[in-house]
């Protein structure tokens, strides 16, 4: 077993170290609360492992500096909340069209606009996800802990280089802002995954060749392979194209190359499903209060689990389905209008009864919240 | 002070007492850009619409039931003050067009910090300059995103420790120089634009009033001491200012159709050194480096005042 090393963090630092061992080595971002401290601490920690730290002038130029430099090949990410997400979607589209790897945390507050700048919120899911215009593939993971920060943060990296797709690390101003004692891995234990690069002669490369996991190699800017990034739709030499037969091979291509590897993305806690009849679904720092329920109500022998997604898209649909055949109700916290429960209610074909708990007042959904709710139907 | 000729007495007591902004906000003591909020209220009147970019200013006069504002005031986004307010100039004319409202003199004034104007708002101000619109843009620099807790900008001076700019054993702080934005303003050819800082509260009252006069836009670069940021005892804020201007680190001079003058004339410029060591942000700065900001300082300095010759020989 590998030592581990044991710290006192808060969220967004412990992205941060996650990030840096993750190989992150160039981070463009503004300031902007709840996020802030992901830049503040990326600029102290960068320079230590000869990375590149560059405040930008908004979000649009943090968007545009870190896609820039993915194509140069280094690993690059950004931080950012709610107003400047939505100035970062246009470049997110390019990232998702021109197949850049990156990772975008957005650290939700309330919204919509300069809404509740200190306050947590869940409202940014389906931006998350439609955001930015266009048919288009995205993975999007939340942590819900100080430790998951870190593991997730690595795992945002590796899903984002293997697959060639911009990754969004969605969480919650309390997950970012909470101190928790973490414990990190040694760097020689953690799975780091680099993006594939060419291995053919120059000559011979085609940059958006499809193969058989629908993720072409990519090289760097400088390793000697001439090929063209552009936002057009392109064909798979990368020049822009409008014949019906290319846009439409690589818009399916896109998103085939995520149905693909759906096994290997998703990822999601069970806690006390086992024998669950109810179910509680809820993702960042709901999550921590839905697990709290769920053991308050065994205690008065009720049988309450909680399933977390932590991959938020693609969307969980096979275990939520499952989940759905195999209790009576489920219960959606979540500190928006009902975003991700109108995901599960899409896919419930009257499996079982769907009760949402939505907070929009700037609080945390608390235990006894979720057990008030709980009383409805157990 | 060559420019006050406007102004009869220099008596406290003569000034207006209107207020736009109203006491009891949550500014932090010794805040300077608060105190310039109030003198550019003050010259404007009552008459004055206000969109204001996110910031400082917008968190310390806004939230319910301490909202500070005493003229119509609309906060936007972080990065469109500038376009707001050529809507609202835009509205405002047709609505006097069309005879829904008086014709009468209603400026509109549209604020932000420096990183509003500098950074994220530059896109938005220079599109309102160019198009020309009748408005006032008033930027309140302090030298950092001091609302989510100082980050540099890019006006943030050369040497300056701020979160995202931390001094170490090999950096020195912020390692670019601060963003000549009066300049950039100047560069759109508009009738006004002035540097002004509240430690010289009458010149930057008479700049204000003088922009607000002109057709066309007028920008006011303020220089708003910052104690929070600045690492600097909030009872200095003043001589901060002071000491900005008679470093010749931030000279005050206005723009009048092209043409400059300088406001504040200091006949031996105080080395940059009396203001650095006051502040906590330039702690680190070693000897050389003062040397280095002193010889830009100097440097910018001349190129001004040889501006302003040019325009005296050229009128």
């Amino acid at each position: 077993m590998a030592k581990m090393t044991y710290r006192l963090l808060q969220g967004n630092e412990a992205i941060v170290e996650g990030a840096i061992a993750a190989g992150c080595r160039f981070f463009a971002g503004y300031p902007i609360t709840p996020a802030t401290e992901i830049a503040e601490g990326m600029s102290v920690r960068l320079p230590m492992v000869d990375g590149t730290f560059v405040q930008m002038e908004d979000e649009i130029g943090s968007m545009g500096a870190i896609i820039g430099a993915s194509l140069a090949g280094v690993k690059s990410m950004t931080a950012t909340s709610g107003p400047g997400f939505s100035l970062m979607q246009e470049n997110i589209g390019f990232a998702c069209i021109a197949e850049v790897p990156c990772v975008v945390a957005d650290i939700m507050r309330g919204g919509p606009s300069t809404g509740l700048p200190t306050n947590p919120a869940q409202s940014d899911i389906m931006q998350t996800r439609w955001g930015t215009h266009g048919d288009h593939p995205i993975i999007v993971l939340s942590p819900h802990s100080v430790e998951e920060c870190f593991t997730v943060t690595v795992k945002a990296f590796n899903l984002s280089e293997r697959y060639r797709v911009p990754v969004i690390l969605a969480t919650d101003e309390v997950v970012a802002h909470m101190r928790e004692k973490v414990a990190l891995p040694p760097r020689e234990s953690l799975e780091i995954i680099d993006r594939l690069r060419p291995t053919v002669p120059p000559d011979w490369y085609i940059p958006f060749e499809d193969n058989s996991m629908g993720v072409p190699p990519m090289s760097a800017f400088g390793d000697g392979y001439r090929y063209h990034v552009t936002g057009l739709v392109h064909d798979v030499r990368g020049f822009p194209t409008s014949r019906p037969d290319e846009v439409d091979t690589l818009i399916r291509r896109l998103h085939r190359k995520i149905d693909k590897g759906l096994g290997y993305i998703q990822e999601g806690e069970y806690f006390l499903m086992d024998d669950a009849e109810v179910a509680i679904i809820a993702y960042s720092s709901v999550a921590r209060s839905a697990k709290q329920a769920a053991i308050m109500a065994r205690e008065d022998g009720k049988k309450v689990g909680v399933f977390r997604p932590i991959t938020l898209w693609p969307f969980m649909r096979k275990d939520v389905e499952e989940i759905l055949k195999n209790v009576r109700a489920v219960i959606i916290p979540e500190m928006n209008m009902g975003q991700y429960s109108r995901e599960v209610k899409r896919v419930d074909q009257g499996y079982a009864r769907i009760i949402t708990l939505n907070r929009v007042d700037g609080q945390v959904i608390t235990p006894d919240d979720i057990l008030r709710k709980l009383k409805e139907v157990y | 002070m060559k420019n006050l000729g406007n102004l009869n007495v220099y008596a406290v007591r003569l000034l207006p007492k209107t207020e736009a902004i109203a006491p009891g906000h949550r500014a932090c003591q010794g805040c300077a850009e608060v105190l310039a909020v109030r003198l550019v209220g003050k010259a404007l009147g009552r008459d004055t619409v206000v969109a204001c970019a996110t910031g400082c200013m917008e968190i310390i006069s806004s939230p319910l039931p301490t909202t500070s504002w005493r003229v119509p005031w609309i906060h936007v986004a972080f990065e469109n003050a500038a376009a707001v307010a050529s809507g609202v100039e835009a509205g405002l004319k047709v609505l006097m067009r069309k005879g829904r409202i008086p014709k009468k003199k209603i400026n509109v004034l549209a604020m932000g910090g420096d990183g509003g104007t500098s950074d994220i708002g530059l896109q938005a101000l220079s599109g309102a300059l160019e198009r020309g619109h009748n408005f006032l843009y008033v930027c309140y620099d302090n030298e950092a995103y001091m609302n989510t807790g100082i980050q540099r900008s890019s006006s943030t001076p050369f040497g300056a420790a701020t979160t995202t700019s931390p001094a170490g054993k090999v950096k020195p702080g912020q390692v670019t120089w601060k963003k000549n934005m009066p300049e950039i303003a100047v560069a759109h050819n508009i009738p006004y634009v002035a540097t002004a800082c509240p430690s010289y509260p009458f010149d930057l009252m008479e700049k204000v009033k003088k922009a607000a006069k002109v057709d066309g836009p007028a920008y006011v670069h303020v220089l708003s001491v910052c104690p929070t940021g600045w690492r600097l005892p909030p009872d200095l804020s003043i001589r901060a200012g002071r000491l900005a201007v008679e470093t010749g680190i931030f000279p005050l001079y206005e723009v009048e159709e092209g043409r400059y003058k300088l406001s504040v004339e200091v006949p031996k410029l105080r080395p940059v050194e009396d203001y650095l060591k006051i502040q906590g942000r330039f702690r680190h700065l070693t000897p050389d480096l003062i040397e280095k900001i002193q010889e830009r300082v100097t440097k910018d300095y001349n190129k001004l005042l040889a501006k302003v010759r040019f325009s005296e020989e050229m009128s």
